[in-house]
């Protein structure tokens, strides 16, 4: 049974310039315990969309259905949203700074927001919010709970925002870009504290992101999104190894990792579309190598690549594209001595 | 200026000299109003860097926040004053000319920014921001600029027709272009970019990082590209220099340092790094440091790293590890550090973190 | 520069196929779009439209004059005031009534509008471009020019306004000129600390560092690229000081320091107004609602001009 399963999702806005349309009819599934990667670059909608499932998208029409344990979420009331915000559904966003409330200390913040939902003494709550904090390996943690946000670093910061959303055990965790604004090392402790949170909760996570390295470690199930609709869905090895859609196959081959050095890279020619008017019925055709008539007639619907397979991909070429293929990154650090389980 | 005056002052056209740039023992010090209001603290944020840039290659700047690499490039641009040491541009010293008598070199050395939002200014049109160049420095009259604006344009991929618009109302990688562009217009030896690619999409970053490379083919153009991107900076760099808490702590040939890593530093970098390959995830260790990057107001003495670092002893918290070869490396490989790795060493890390399967 | 053989060139046909990414309106400038923002804030408009009917009702005044056959300051003892010496309410001849001296109310509030805007928009404008000079010096500049110039702000922004423009009036005679001048030297202040304010934030932005970097004089730099990214905030706060000064020469000459009788000017006609307000209300009221009107037509104005450059300040 899935945990959360969106149909048909479409996201509009009306701003003075026309309509725009930020998500297109995306569907996806979220089973529990996994880790679903979805992958997308500016303009592709895969923030409004995630937004829009948790009722923060302002201003916006909104259509379709996500069943989340039952309850259709596009569809709830406002009360219901704000019960299942936080409690069932925990949210971390890109800047740590601007969530935080800068004037009332971090431990103050998780406290409020477990008795927000859990008629729980203050002393207990504290007490869980210390045991939060050191989960998320805060060192010091009975000291630095009365801390205020300014006080820690942005990785840290990022942690204490991942200790709150978990504060009451959600079943389901959206990360908006948690790492993009961080460094490198930072990002990996990060990352550590999310499977580790997960492993101990066994909480779903909902990871977007425009870095496929991310991806490629954390994920169990990917969604590649564009100009507000899904291109293809894949478990992490096939979205690497066998993809299918031509625009994950121009992803994977413009990052730098993939070149040697000072060589040209291949990058997508041209830049994603406006989201204001009418795109082709694939919205990649203006920029795909692979372009075809029936692609500018038809629009090719999100299905198996083999009959029956989990595996998605809404693009009309022939299913044989999506064979195995030998990775062609170059691992940056291949001396790193390879640790056999 | 003349342009004859100006290449005079800027030394011959056809120098013969291999390095382009040389800074020596750098220092770039920000007094800071502290909080308490007690002491005047100061943000070391480049504390003593030395470094040479050839003539024709691209060096790489690595680091993360906080380690100086952006402050490093404004100092060697002499965008920024410097509180101790000596920047020579093409044999000329310019450490301590004035801002007048930095004109001409201005010609010569350029940089490009990283927000591609906030380096063009809005309510100027396009056309103008790349002619800035022109009418800064009295080149050509008002036709002779257009017509060199719109090559310009053409040159970075840019419709020349749009040479009336707006920044507002171009994409995010299209005015990174307006930047390159801007920076090429007195055709410059040395071009510094700030992050160029850091806040584009990715399959926009690699058209600009195209542009780029093409650029420097046709033109001789020597790079400084300061990234955090380590992928990036691989692909663009012929040399990288490592930076941590205002100091670099390794330099090399881009090869020697992802093969032979010295620095543990270096070596816990390049292993955060998210390779977009499961395979390679999945066998990869990763190492964690723990801790979080000490404040440049206050950095640990002796060597920056030690409290981070898994190989540290007495001795880094007591003397500072000089930048030299070490293990045996040529004069293109430095190091600084007391304890560096060996090819295969693996560090005893802080926290092993290693993915379950696929 | 050569033209090498790069494929990075731009390509007429590769663009007109891929190029879809740039916006498809050509040329639009932020004040352009401002402008269009502006023309479709409903309340605004007519607060315009009012304004522009209120400098029409000043610059054509005399046509008043012409229709009515009373000019401004001319007295009417006879027809225009009772047998007690009264003002007359509002009738046939006089249509909006006359004054204690037999005035006609309706021709002395055209020519009143002159007085108004005329130093309504003069004043400001001087204001404004002290104002701007000196803001724009010291937020560039910073340092020692800074705090000078930071410190006489803040003197000039604390001095008791009445108490000065009393003394000032004493020592050179009320007037016209001693009105404006008097606005002049308290104003500049505010609009050079918001200028300064400004400044100080748009001289971090990467466009002037990349200015600094291509070798631009200060000069340059103040006003090529600092001052056009002020000016927006610079137009709010002076369509918004407008009414503010109108107010203060209206105060100014119903203290009796302004403009003095039988000049037609809507403060002097309040201040005279006050001994007869209990048998004349016209006399207060017409005055008054011409003020008032005008002040709320521009302050309505300028909030519409605020929401057109800074969409989000609104919501």
């Amino acid at each position: 049974m899935a945990l959360l399963e969106v149909d048909d999702l479409h996201v509009s806005f009306d701003t003075p310039d026309g309509v725009v349309r930020a998500v297109r009819g995306v569907s996806f599934t979220v089973e529990p315990g996994q880790t679903l990667g979805i992958v997308g670059e500016s303009g592709s909608g895969k923030s409004v969309a995630t937004q829009s499932l948790t009722g923060l998208a302002a201003g916006a029409k909104v259509t379709g259905a996500a069943m989340f344990d039952g309850l259709d979420l596009l569809h709830a009331s406002s009360r219901e949203m704000r019960h299942i915000r936080g409690r069932r559904i925990g949210m971390i966003f890109q800047d740590p700074l601007s969530s935080l409330h800068p004037a009332y200390s971090v431990g103050w913040q998780i406290v409020e927001m477990i008795r927000a939902h859990e008629a729980v003494p203050r002393r207990r709550a504290r007490e869980r919010a210390i045991e939060l904090l050191d989960l998320v390996r805060i060192p010091n943690a009975r000291a630095r709970v009365d801390d205020y946000p300014h006080q820690f670093s942005g990785g840290m910061r990022q942690r204490v925002m991942i200790a709150m959303a978990m504060a009451l055990s959600p079943s389901l965790l959206i990360a908006d870009e948690p790492t993009t604004a961080l460094d490198v090392t930072v990002q990996a402790q990060v990352l550590k504290v999310m499977q580790d949170v997960q492993a101990e909760f066994g909480t779903a996570i909902i990871l977007i992101t425009h870095d496929l390295g991310v991806i490629a470690e954390i994920a169990d199930e990917v969604v590649v999104m564009y100009a507000g609709q899904v291109m293809e869905r894949a478990r992490r090895r096939e979205a690497f190894y066998q993809y299918h859609h031509p625009y994950t196959e121009g992803l994977l081959a413009s990052l730098p990792a993939r070149g040697g050095t000072r060589e040209r890279l291949t990058p997508i020619p041209g830049s994603p579309p406006s989201l204001l008017g009418k795109l082709d019925p694939c919205p990649f055709v203006p920029r795909c190598p692979y372009v075809f008539d029936k692609c500018r007639r038809e629009e090719p619907p999100l299905a198996p690549v083999y009959p029956g397979e989990h595996h998605l991909s809404a693009c009309w070429l022939d299913p044989d594209r999506a064979r195995s293929r030998e990775s062609a990154h170059t691992d940056p650090a291949p001396d790193i001595a390879p640790v056999r389980p | 200026m003349t342009d004859q005056a100006a290449s005079a002052a800027t030394g011959a056209i056809e120098s013969r000299s291999e390095t382009l740039l040389h800074i020596e023992d750098i220092r770039k010090y920000f007094k800071v109003r502290s909080h308490a209001g007690t002491s005047r603290a100061e943000v070391k944020a480049v504390d003593g860097v030395t470094l040479d840039v050839r003539r024709g290659e691209t060096l790489g700047l690595v680091g993360e926040t906080g380690c100086g690499k952006s402050t490093l490039a404004r100092c060697m641009a002499r965008l920024y004053d410097l509180t101790s040491g000596k920047v020579v541009f093409e044999d000329h010293d310019i450490s301590r000319t004035s801002r007048r008598g930095l004109r001409p070199v201005r010609r010569q050395m350029q940089m490009i920014f990283q927000d591609p939002y906030g380096s063009l200014n809005p309510r100027r049109r396009v056309g103008s921001i790349i002619g800035d160049p022109f009418a800064i420095h009295q080149i050509g009259d008002r036709k002779d600029r257009k017509g060199k604006v719109q090559e310009l344009m053409q040159l970075v991929g840019l419709n020349p027709e749009h040479y009336n618009r707006f920044p507002n109302e171009f994409s995010g990688g299209q005015r990174q272009r307006i930047g390159v562009a801007r920076a090429l217009a007195l055709q410059p030896r040395l071009i510094v970019c700030d992050e160029p690619v850091s806040a584009l999409d990715v399959s926009i970053q690699a058209q600009v990082l195209n542009l780029l490379t093409d650029l420097q083919q046709e033109f001789g153009l020597t790079y400084v590209f300061i990234t955090h991107d380590l992928s990036v900076v691989r692909h663009v760099s012929d040399r990288i220099a490592v930076m941590y808490l205002g100091k670099v702590v390794e330099v090399a040939r881009t090869d020697d340092i992802f093969s032979t890593t010295r620095h543990p530093y270096t070596k816990a970098l390049l292993s955060a790094l998210p390779v977009p390959d499961p395979d390679a995830a999945d066998s990869r260790e990763r190492i964690v440091l723990t801790g979080d990057m000490p404040s440049p107001i206050n950095p640990p003495p002796a060597c920056r790293f030690h409290t981070r670092c898994p190989k540290a002893q007495e001795i880094c918290s007591r003397e500072e590890p000089p930048l030299v070869p070490v293990l045996g490396d040529d004069g293109s490989h430095l190091t600084a550090c007391h304890f560096p790795l060996e090819v295969g060493e693996t560090l005893r890390p802080g926290t092993v973190a290693q993915r379950e399967g696929g | 520069m050569s033209m090498g053989s790069s494929d990075v060139r731009f390509d007429e046909d590769v663009a007109k196929e891929v190029e879809v990414g740039a916006s498809p309106v050509e040329g639009r400038s932020p004040w352009l779009l401002a402008w269009q923002r502006l023309r479709h804030d409903r309340v605004a408009m007519i607060s315009l439209g009012v304004i522009v009917l209120i400098a029409l009702v000043a610059i054509f005044a005399p046509v008043f004059t012409h229709i009515t056959g009373h000019p401004p300051n001319q007295q009417y003892l006879r027809q225009g005031t009772t047998s007690a010496g009264l003002p007359l309410s509002p009738n046939g001849k006089f249509w909006l009534g006359t004054d204690n001296l037999g005035r006609d109310i309706l021709v002395r509030i055209a020519f009143g509008a002159r007085i108004s805007l005329a130093v309504g928009v003069v004043a400001t404008l001087l204001t404004v471009a002290i104002g701007v000079v000196v803001g724009l010096a010291a937020g560039f500049f910073r340092g020692i020019v800074d705090t000078i110039l930071a410190r006489l702000v803040d003197v000039v922004l604390s001095v008791p306004f009445i108490l000065v423009a009393v003394a000032l009036v004493s020592i050179a005679g009320p007037g016209l000129t001693m009105t404006v001048l008097v606005i002049g030297f308290f104003s500049w202040a505010s609009v050079a600390r918001i200028v300064r304010g400004q400044v100080l934030s748009i001289r971090e932005r990467e466009y002037v560092e990349a200015a600094r970097s291509l070798g631009a004089s200060n000069f340059r730099i103040m006003f090529i690229d600092i001052l056009p990214n002020v000016l927006a905030q610079v137009i709010v706060y002076t369509t918004l000081l407008i009414p503010v000064v109108i107010v203060t020469q209206a105060t100014l000459s119903f203290l009796g320091l302004g403009l003095q009788p039988p000049t037609a000017d809507w403060g002097g006609m309040l201040a005279e107004s006050q001994t007869y307000y209990t048998v004349a209300w016209w006399f207060v009221a017409f005055p008054g609602i011409a003020l008032l009107i005008t002040t709320l037509a521009f302050n309505l104005f300028g909030d519409g001009v605020r929401d057109a450059f800074d969409p989000r300040a609104g919501r």
